[in-house]
């Protein structure tokens, strides 16, 4: 699961609300007038909601047909007796007629293997891009972000389990192509569409079909995941994106093992992919108390981001909250994050933050060379930007990023 | 704080309140009372009732057979019991609510037969449970409606339908390596539970027979696949809500499966013409799985064990930690029955 980060420094910005029917539909009021603003609309509710009223509801999963969603899968290959396998992670998984992947939104019909959440958005939200979080790329901007029921690991500190770990067939959704999420993304003046929430690993098909029809609209698209992908697959849906954020749970095996249901390796794998793709990249490191929040780890973290990917690429430690099926666990301690960041920046990282604790100094972007704040955030708003022409402003050093439309 | 912290509270205690009054009302074994019997004292029982002749000349179940059939497992898993109807009345009582949980992914080929469903109504009827009293269910209505049954919501009648009428709880629910959201059919119209599976081979599993039929209760299966599905099937079946509902296991094995399971491959599938029967789910597996060994020896094929697919579960489910019952054969009373064709029933026990 992903896009645990600055959740919890507005929740309701994040996650979806139960028993709504899908809840892109009317973002909360902050988010709300934000958008407007960002719109330069009037600020009216009905402005704000018409366009998505064109938009058939299902208002609960029994009302739902899944033709309309079912699209024939391109990563996968067929075996005999009418089974699949699936190339869309490293799961691999092999899947009988009639059966499903681990994922739940992928089945076997008769030999050929479908997706049943083309289209099938069962979250939008229109919220600042800071959320995902980038905060190298358009600060400042609006995202309009989507995601579709499934995942293809089971966190268990997972924000948005009641829509990750669930079939489509079981969450309100509505039908949403690609154009329409184009359409409705440039009448809100949104220069980004996300793909975050649940995991868009799964919904990759859907993915690249909507980015291209942003493309052709002059919309970017972005992608908040787990990067738990097979390499033909990551080149192909991935190679669509103009930004991406990865979710490295851990540095352990065994704790993706244990606690994630899957592996590091592919995950380190696909950063270095991605980085050899020269896409815009940033990592979050979810530091959850007694799991992984060793100094060992902390390190290890950061020498393999120094090495395979460098000093400029973004590491953001995120404060953990209790969620899921870790609710014994408490709060991460601030002190832990600020432990974590201090040994990153002692191996040489240039840009670490600490997210989820709003009001944080190590919000803040600052330069390298001169040690000047650069861009100052309060949450998820940025309310101070000094890079000028991708450069400090006090000493000209150039800032990784981008940083303007 | 989300709002689902109140309503978990609650449901706790609705749930504790439920499984008090299920243990309280019944005066027969429940199945935990017979899993730990099995463990301590006696053997676990399981009944294999056949019938050569349960289909005459048709490929279609004869339903008088099928009702005989199912007396005669009935009488000889509770015997010395003298009739059927004494039998369900160890199980039931009027005014309780009785959920059947049927398997039907198979299709018309290879599901929980609805002929076995009427009769097992039939003799549920007779104990005093009201036709409005009976839910007959699984995961989704239209395999239901595609494996044969006919849907219905009418109160006074017998109820038919998926869990996606009802939906799911808000809550989760864990033990273990499980955390699921549980079909609102099992919550809140069942106080006793009858499994119906299907006995079939299971690319995972290795077997699929009653435990794993309760993968069908909960909103996210399909993340309990990996690893054999072991340890997922036990800490599954350990759920309260499951466990203290569960009463008996009738495994329609009338049309079985050896090879390519779950889904119905007519190459592999075979008339046993057999219903399986206990209270002890981790016994009728194991008696299961080696009745499908069986048939795959006989079809020169490897085993499962051969083939990677041991169902490591079975073990899992009956360890310390569990309990759900007995894996081990020398606690596991087996008694074959059957009808000839003159309907003259013969018993054979090892």
């Amino acid at each position: 699961m992903s896009s645990v980060h600055n959740a919890r420094a507005d929740p309701k910005l994040e996650k979806r609300q139960k028993g709504q029917s899908a809840t892109w539909l009317l973002p909360d009021r902050r988010c709300f007038l934000r958008g407007a603003l960002c719109a330069g609309a009037a600020g009216s509710l009905q402005t704000f909601a018409q366009p998505l009223n064109a938009i058939p509801v299902w208002a609960s999963p029994q009302g739902q047909d899944d033709a309309p969603f079912t699209v024939e899968a391109r990563f996968y290959q067929k075996l005999p007796n009418r089974k699949i396998k699936c190339k869309l992670c490293p799961r691999e998984c092999t899947v009988g007629d009639k059966e499903r992947g681990y994922c739940g939104v992928r089945e076997n019909h008769g030999g050929t293997y479908y997706t049943l959440v083309h289209s099938r958005v069962c979250a939008a939200h229109i919220d600042p891009i800071e959320k995902k979080p980038f905060f190298h790329y358009l600060p400042g901007t609006m995202a309009f972000s989507l995601a579709t029921a499934g995942c293809n690991v089971n966190c268990k500190f997972c924000q948005n389990w009641d829509i990750s770990q669930s079939r489509p067939e079981e969450v309100p959704a509505q039908y949403a192509p690609p154009q329409r999420i184009a359409e409705l993304a440039g009448q809100y003046h949104c220069p980004t569409i996300a793909y975050t929430y649940s995991e868009p690993v799964i919904f990759s098909e859907y993915l690249m079909d909507t980015a291209d029809a942003g493309h052709a609209a002059g919309i970017r698209s972005i992608v908040v995941s787990n990067g738990y992908m097979q390499d033909e697959a990551l080149r192909a849906a991935y190679g669509k994106m103009d930004a991406v954020k990865i979710d490295l749970k851990s540095f352990s095996e065994s704790y993706y093992r244990q606690v994630v249901s899957g592996q590091l390796k592919p995950v380190l794998d696909s950063i270095v992919t991605l980085h050899g793709m020269d896409k815009w990249m940033e990592i979050v490191y979810l530091v959850v108390p007694t799991l992984n929040d060793g100094d060992t780890e902390f390190r290890d973290l950061a020498r393999w981001v120094k090495t395979y990917v460098g000093v400029d690429v973004p590491l953001h430690f995120t404060q953990f909250h209790p969620e899921y099926l870790l609710k014994n666990l408490p709060i991460t301690p601030v002190p832990t994050l600020e432990r974590a960041k201090q040994i990153a920046d002692a191996e040489g990282l240039h840009y670490v933050y600490i997210g989820n604790v709003p009001g944080h100094p190590a919000e803040n972007t600052y330069c390298p060379k001169c040690g000047h704040m650069l861009v100052q955030r309060m949450g998820l708003e940025v309310t101070q930007m000094l890079i000028r022409r991708n450069a400090c402003s006090f000493c000209g050093q150039p800032i990784p990023g981008i940083w303007h439309a | 704080m989300r709002h689902e912290t109140i309503t978990a509270r609650r449901n706790f205690l609705k749930n504790c309140l439920a499984s008090a009054v299920v243990a309280a009302a019944g005066d027969g074994i429940s199945l935990p009372e017979a899993a730990a019997q099995s463990l301590t004292l006696s053997k676990s029982r399981v009944v294999i009732a056949q019938d050569a002749q349960l289909r005459g000349l048709t490929p279609t179940v004869d339903s008088r057979r099928m009702l005989n059939l199912l007396d005669l497992a009935m009488e000889t898993l509770f015997r010395p019991e003298r009739s059927a109807g004494e039998a369900w009345r160890k199980i039931v009582r009027p005014g309780q609510l009785v959920a059947l949980k049927v398997n039907t992914l198979g299709g018309r080929g290879l599901s929980t037969s609805p002929v076995l469903i009427d009769a097992i109504c039939e003799r549920l009827q007779e104990a005093g449970v009201r036709a409005g009293d009976i839910v007959v269910w699984d995961r989704s209505t239209e395999e239901l409606e595609r494996a044969g049954f006919h849907v219905s919501t009418a109160h006074n009648a017998i109820q038919c339908f998926g869990t996606d009428q009802l939906g799911y709880e808000d809550d989760l629910v864990m033990y273990g390596s499980v955390g699921s959201r549980l079909s609102r059919i099992l919550t809140e119209q069942c106080d006793v539970l009858i499994n119906v599976p299907v006995l079939k081979d299971h690319d995972g599993a290795g077997v699929t027979v009653a435990l794993k039929n309760m993968y069908g209760a909960i909103h996210n299966p399909n993340k309990y696949h990996p690893d054999g599905c072991n340890p997922y099937i036990a800490d599954l079946n350990m759920l309260p809500e499951i466990r203290s509902r569960m009463r008996l296991t009738i495994c329609d094995a009338t049309t079985a499966c050896y090879e390519g399971g779950p889904a119905y491959k007519p190459q592999y599938a075979w008339h046993y013409n057999a219903l399986i029967v206990s209270q002890d789910p981790v016994a009728l597996d194991t008696t299961g799985w080696r009745i499908i060994e069986n048939k795959r020896a006989a079809m020169r094929l490897k085993t499962l064990e051969a083939d990677g697919r041991a169902p490591g579960y079975l073990a899992t489910a009956a360890d310390r930690q569990h309990r759900l019952g007995t894996d081990d054969p020398q606690r596991i009373e087996t008694v074959e029955v059957g009808l000839g064709a003159g309907e003259q029933p013969y018993v054979k026990r090892s």
